[in-house]
Order: C-alpha cells, then structure tokens, then sequence
C-alpha cells in the first residue's frame, strides 16, 4: 500500500472541501479517497490497483442524515452512510420492498455488510483477476490505452451484456440492481454544490473508456437514495445464482417487481446482476411484459429480450442460458407472492 | 475550528525537503451549507503534511485504553497482532475472504484486515482475548467451541467465535440455516462446519438466559 495522508472529518462539507483540493480527471483517479466501510477501498489500495494520496475518513457524519434510514412521501430515503446490514433488516425496507432487503442479505458476508456503507456499496469495484492483478499490464479500466487480457483469457465470470471491446469486466454489486430497477434517485454533494442524478444515469457503459465508471465528478460525494414507493412493489425479489450458496458474487441474479391486475401485469421492473458491466436495467423484458399474463410463454418470450443482444466470449457464454433461467424463475416466483 | 474536525495529531520531523512530502490545504469547519453553496470559492491556508509521519492513536481495546504511533497504513489486525501483542486475531487471506480476523467494533462484528487502525478510534474493539472474564471463566461461546469440537486445527476459531457472538447478538441465529448463512463469512479448511452450528445452537441458549438474569 502506498503512503496517504488520513484526514478525519465530522462533517461533509469538510470532507468535500478537502477532496475538491486534489482533482484527478474522474472520481476513480482524484487523488483523494472518500473511506466509508473501506471493503473495497482498502482491498484494491493493499493490492495497488488503487493508490489515492489522501484518505478522507466520513464515519464521522454517521449521526447525521447521511446515516439514516428515513420514510418520505412517496417512497423511502437510504442514507448513503446506512450500512447493508442495517437497511437488510430495516423492518420498512423489508415489508415494503423485499427485493432490496434481499440484494443486500444475499450480499457479502455478515462482517462485510456491518462494515459496508450503501453508498460505496454502488461505487464497489469490479472482481475482474486481470484489473485485480497490477502484473498484468493490459487492463483498459487500470491502465487506459493498454488493452484487455480478459478478452482473450479466463473469461468465466465476465459480462455478456453492455460490453466494448475494451473491457467485458462485470459489475460485480446487488444492490445496485434494485435500485436501477426502482428508478431511484441519487443525491449527491460536491465542491459545486448538490445535484440529483437518475441511477440509470450513475454508471457508464465501459466503450471507449472503461476507467471512468459513473459520472461522478472528482471529489463529488453520494448522499442518499430515494427510491420511489409503490404498493404493489411489496410483490418484488431479488434472485441470485452463483457457484456457492452463500458469500459469493452473482454469476446471474435478477431482480423482479410486478405489478399485476386482475392477473395481467400492468407494471414490470426487471433488473438483471452477475452478466453486464453496469448496473443493468432490462427494459425490453418489462416491454414484452407489459399487458400479457404470466405464464410459460411470457416470461420466456421476456427472457428471450432481456439477452437478445448478448455477446458471450470463451467461457462465458453459459451466462446468457443461466441468466435467462434465472429471470424466468425469478419472474414466476414473483408472480406467486401475494401482497 | 480551525483544523477539520479530529484531526490526529502526528509525530515525527517535518522535512521539508521530501519528495512525497506535498502541500495539504487545511480547511476551515463550516456550518452545514446549502446544497448550492460552493465550497471551493473559500479560501483554505496552505499546510504541509508528510504521509509517513506517523499517528498518535488511541485505541480502546477489550476495555483499556492503549496509545499507540502508527503508519497512517497500518490496519486494525496489524496494530492489533504486530503493535499491541495481541495475537488472538488471526490473518488469513488478508483481503476480507476468510473471516479469520473478525473482531467486535462497538459489538458489531467487523474485519479488522479491512478496518484502518486509525478509523477505529473512539470505537470499543473486543478480540478473542477480550471476552473471557476476569476470573478465567470462558464466553459461553468459547465453551461451547470446546464442548461441540467446533475445530481442528484452530486458526479460524477466534474469528469463528467473534462473529458467532455476533450472529447471536445480532439475533440471526434462529435455525441451522439461519446460523449457516449469517456464519458464511468465516471459512474453516478443516471443515468443522457441522460443530461450529452445534456450538452456535449451545452458546445462543447460555447467551439468552445470562442476558435474562
């Protein structure tokens, strides 16, 4: 690990005015770190794939809003400080949205998820062993310009979906999944004052620059979640496949909400985990959807969309028959909760 | 204020003649702004901070207060197993994978491989070392350990323990299956997996009636 200088602060305007005095050219490469729960910042700075000057401790605010879980008039407000743990037994998140309680159970292990804030959790690096591993020169997302030894190298547990020919690493979070899928709103301080992003809008596709991974400005710091409420969301899971039952990432996950009446679904939210680079939102499926029963042939027929543009490489390419097993059982599953 | 709030008071020389010695503007604390206020428009003086220089730090460690100077680098297991002398802790794989050096932060259990020692001051730590009392009677989560052979070789088990007194602090120990889950973060190599929730199940029993009493 490199030397950093650590910095405590109690409040963000502090914290913010210390990280806007190192600017780097996107929010991954500014000089000075945020640290929250640290499982992942202090991971890839002991394995030097990150190697920030300065470390800006934000426990400090945990008292404060940032902390906090809070009901609001159409939906709920996650704290970006809320630790994963705290909002997966949140008695509100669990009734009202079982699906984002889930991704953050079936997240991690216990020790990791008491330490993890919600905030980093979004922002948690990729598990790609090529940008894990500074011996291998290639990595696009490391190391801009030099190319992607996962291309044409051990490529099992690499995206399918949103890929570049730049890099096929796999976003690895759950969490994340929900939130795109709930169309929540990330709120976000920074040296030019607060603004509110779409989580749709957080993350960027790799293409051309696969090292600038969300449109966060160096030094901008997330806040909170809303996240929009709707009854029928009670109706909603979170679904994960991997090679272990528990403490392991996704190797396809699939987070489901429905809106049905009077047996047709009126309303679908679907994200999918495990196979795309970002957090990925299956538009085409919740359109397939739309308007039909479920039944064997819809939620097929949704699966189908949802990978129609898939790209598998070597060993990969089992992820676009999974993940579509995945979505099916997880729609079907759904479709069986009463609310 | 002058200083951000709780900044750690560091030691050794300042040279300023070192390369990685590099300016740190220092910043004034503000009322909480408006979210259109512009931080950056206010003025900051300039001061110099070497990296390498190390921390003063106080540490409260199964309930005494220790001090200690360290890299600002240093993790909560290091300052733990290489500063402190207290080797209870174990280090595994060292990137938050194994569990084996799970501690109790404020009771909660936490890494201490991915815990900076610096960040868990003004926290209470409790290590293996902490939690048989005074008189040398054992946690009941350290006797059930003992009683259901919830080991074999035994790097994991103070990791195991820690964060079984955790899962049933937590209330997370209900069923086997619960235990299983909520245990997932601890890997054991001998496999002692079957032991381990028998003794999680005998502990949870002991544990209840103590908090009752």
């Amino acid at each position: 690990m490199q030397p950093f200088v650590f910095e405590r602060v109690d409040a963000p305007a502090s914290a913010i005015r210390l990280a806007a005095d190192e600017r780097g050219g996107s929010a991954l490469a500014n000089p000075a770190q945020y640290l929250a729960g640290g499982t992942t910042l202090l991971d890839v700075m002991k394995l030097e794939v990150m190697r920030p000057h300065r470390v800006i401790d934000i426990n400090g605010f945990d008292d404060t809003a940032i902390g906090q879980v809070m009901a609001t008039r159409d939906g709920i407000r996650l704290g970006a400080l809320v630790r994963m743990a705290e909002a997966a037994d949140n008695p509100t998140v669990r009734r009202d949205c079982p699906m984002i309680a889930q991704s953050l159970k079936l997240a991690a292990s216990q020790q990791l998820r008491n330490m993890a804030s919600l905030g980093g959790n979004v922002l948690q690096r990729t598990r790609c062993p090529y940008f894990r591993d500074v011996s291998y020169a290639a990595c696009n997302k490391r190391n801009p310009g030099t190319g992607c030894a996962a291309m044409n190298g051990f490529n099992r547990e690499h995206a399918v979906l949103g890929t570049s020919e730049r890099c096929i690493a796999t976003y690895p979070g759950d969490f994340a999944q929900a939130m795109i899928a709930l169309d929540a709103i990330v709120e976000t301080m920074g040296a030019q004052g607060g603004r509110l992003i779409p989580f749709a809008a957080l993350h960027r596709p790799p293409a051309e620059r696969p090292d600038v991974e969300t449109v966060l400005q160096p030094g901008e710091l997330i806040t909170a979640f809303e996240v929009p409420l709707a009854p029928w969301m009670r109706r909603s899971l979170y679904l994960k496949v991997r090679d272990r039952e528990s403490y392991e990432f996704a190797l396809a996950s699939a987070a489901v909400a429905l809106d049905l009446r009077d047996g047709m679904v009126a309303e679908a939210r679907i994200a999918l985990g495990g196979v795309a680079t970002v957090p990925w939102r299956a538009t085409a499926a919740e359109n397939a959807l739309r308007g039909q029963r479920i039944d064997d042939r819809s939620v097929a027929a949704a699966a189908e969309a949802a990978f129609a543009a898939a790209r598998g490489r070597e060993h990969n390419s089992f992820k676009i028959a999974l993940g579509k097993r995945t979505l099916v059982r997880a729609l079907n599953e759904a479709a069986a909760i009463t609310i | 204020m002058t200083a951000p709030d709780r900044r750690i008071p560091r030691r050794g020389s300042r040279d300023g003649s070192s390369r990685r010695e590099f300016l740190l503007a220092g910043a004034s604390t503000v009322a909480a702004p408006g979210f259109t206020q512009t931080l950056a428009a206010q003025p900051a003086p300039a001061r110099r901070i070497d990296p390498r220089m190390r921390l003063d730090l106080r540490l409260t460690i199964n309930g005494h207060e220790r001090r200690v100077a360290l890299d600002a680098r240093t993790t909560l297991l290091d300052a733990l197993r290489d500063h402190l002398g207290l080797t209870g802790t174990k280090k595994g794989c060292d990137h938050g994978q194994c569990g084996a050096c799970t501690v109790l932060l404020d009771g909660r259990r936490v890494l201490s491989c991915l815990t900076l020692a610096a960040s868990a001051q003004g926290r209470g730590i409790t290590t293996i070392e902490g939690l048989a009392k005074s008189d040398g009677e054992l946690h009941p989560m350290q006797q059930a350990f003992i009683d259901n052979d919830a080991f074999q070789c035994g790097y994991c088990t103070p990791g195991q323990i820690l964060s079984a007194v955790g899962c049933v602090n937590e209330g997370h120990a209900g069923s086997d299956a619960d235990i299983r889950e909520y245990m997932s973060g601890n890997l054991c190599r001998c496999a002692a997996y079957p032991n381990i929730v028998a003794a999680v199940n005998q502990a949870k029993l002991v544990m209840k009636t103590a908090m009752r009493d």
